[in-house]
């Protein structure tokens, strides 16, 4: 078996951190060699940076893509003719989203990776569904929008999928009242957008009164629109259990450009990458790795992307590595926290003169 | 009986006429079995058999000859 399926074979969260950190170095540098190999742009990168991924001595020392890159880059592995979808970023508003093409390989890998980690909590059973968004999301399978891959993910989870919103996006509540009522007393699975679910499922339960209590939540997105109006992640689960008695709910952080490697939250709050994928915490002027406890720029790590070279990406979130290999969580690794977006001007800064361990770049 | 009744879910699923060559069907191989279709199918097929498949059934159903194999385990039969 190769080193991907025996990982995706293996509980998510059990890998002990001096471990991971092997796993890490041999599958990266085997795929930084593979894409150096089959992407022209990516290879021109490494000549003129003088990537050498061949003597890493950890994950660390390997080169990173800013994610920015494939808003203005098509950057590809695989021939054209093997391209089978392509996942495109929602984007903020005035700014191009980004484009990651997927070949059959590795849009199967994404699937199986999710489902490893999901069924971590969830289990192999698929509880009816409800999904905090309309149906209309899943039109047009040529190009699916980040939430259309991340809702048509999560499908496979659940069964006789309830789609809680309509095409203009408002709550349809007789038929969400009638659904509760019909799986009365089950266990159901809820996903949608954070703030999806606290703008209408919140408002929605507050209303219809329904025990949920044996029901898992889980939900991702990413917590900018809440933030302003100062709810946090207790704040999010405190309503939530309030309002319909929802004790599990689990928060995911995750990007259109490495889809299938989410990092989902433990039962201590904190965010854990699976065993296929890491996190790295680093400085935003030196780029060093930071220790724990250190806020700094997140890079994302994920031994899944083949047909385009994103398993190393530096995003434009800060984050902070809280602990490592925590008893407390039950799970093993590296807990983070997201505690928000760079600045504006530090992406910039980032995506322009992002700094791989040998050399600087300016954007092409 | 039951071969009739998982062309009938594919068909269904996919807008199949029913000369078709079904042991040809794959996953991602044919327009209408994308990502979407595929959980059509999988709802077709477990409304029609009753049956509840679980998340690495789905994973794994990528063809008709597929779909019996795995049918088979929920007992049903494809050998009458």
């Amino acid at each position: 078996m190769d080193l991907m399926s025996r990982l995706i074979a293996m509980p998510p969260f059990s890998m002990p951190q001096h471990q991971k950190d092997g796993v890490m170095l041999e599958g990266l540098r085997e795929l930084c060699l593979y894409h150096l190999d089959h992407c022209e742009e990516y290879r021109r990168l490494g000549k003129v940076f003088d990537w050498n991924p061949a003597e890493a001595r950890c994950a660390e020392d390997l080169p990173w893509l800013p994610v920015g890159i494939f808003k203005t880059h098509r950057l590809l592995s695989v021939s054209e003719h093997e391209v089978y979808t392509e996942v495109v970023s929602s984007g903020t508003s005035g700014r191009r989203p980004s484009r990651v093409a997927l070949d059959r390989g590795t849009a199967d890998l994404q699937a199986r990776a999710l489902s490893s980690i999901m069924t971590g909590v969830l289990g192999k059973q698929r509880r009816p569904m409800i999904v905090i968004d309309s149906e209309s999301v899943l039109h047009d399978p040529k190009s699916f929008s980040a939430r259309g891959a991340g809702v048509l993910g999560m499908m496979r989870f659940g069964r006789r999928p309830f789609f809680a919103l309509d095409h203009q996006m408002q709550l349809r509540e007789k038929e969400l009242s009638g659904f509760l009522k019909e799986h009365a007393g089950e266990s159901l699975l809820i996903f949608g957008f954070t703030f999806m679910v606290w703008e209408f499922f919140l408002q929605a339960v507050r209303r219809l009164g329904p025990d949920l209590s044996s029901s898992i939540l889980i939900h991702s997105g990413g917590w900018k629109k809440l933030q302003a109006r100062a709810v946090d992640n207790a704040d999010f689960k405190a309503a939530l259990s309030s309002a319909a008695g929802i004790r599990r709910i689990y928060n995911f952080y995750g990007m259109a450009e490495q889809v299938g490697s989410v990092f989902l939250e433990g039962e201590d709050g904190l965010l854990y990458p699976p065993v296929f994928a890491d996190v790295v915490i680093r400085d935003p002027i030196s780029w060093r790795p930071l220790p724990p406890g250190k806020e700094g720029v997140l890079q994302v790590l994920s031994l899944i992307p083949r047909s385009y070279p994103g398993h190393s990406l530096m995003t434009e979130d800060i984050g902070v590595i809280e602990s490592i290999d925590s008893p407390a969580a039950g799970r093993l690794g590296k807990g983070f926290r997201i505690i928000g977006r760079a600045p504006e001007s530090e992406i910039r800064g980032c995506s322009d003169t992002f700094s791989p361990p040998s050399g600087r770049m300016s954007d092409e | 009986m039951n071969e009739k009744k998982l062309k009938e879910a594919f068909m269904r699923a996919f807008d199949l006429s029913p000369d078709r060559d079904f042991e040809a069907l794959g996953y991602r191989k044919i327009e209408a079995w994308t990502s979407v279709g595929h959980m059509r199918l999988i709802s077709e097929i477990e409304e029609i058999f009753d049956v509840m498949l679980d998340t690495e059934e789905i994973l794994d159903l990528s063809s008709f000859s597929k779909a019996k194999e795995i049918l088979a385990h929920h007992e049903i039969d494809f050998q009458h």
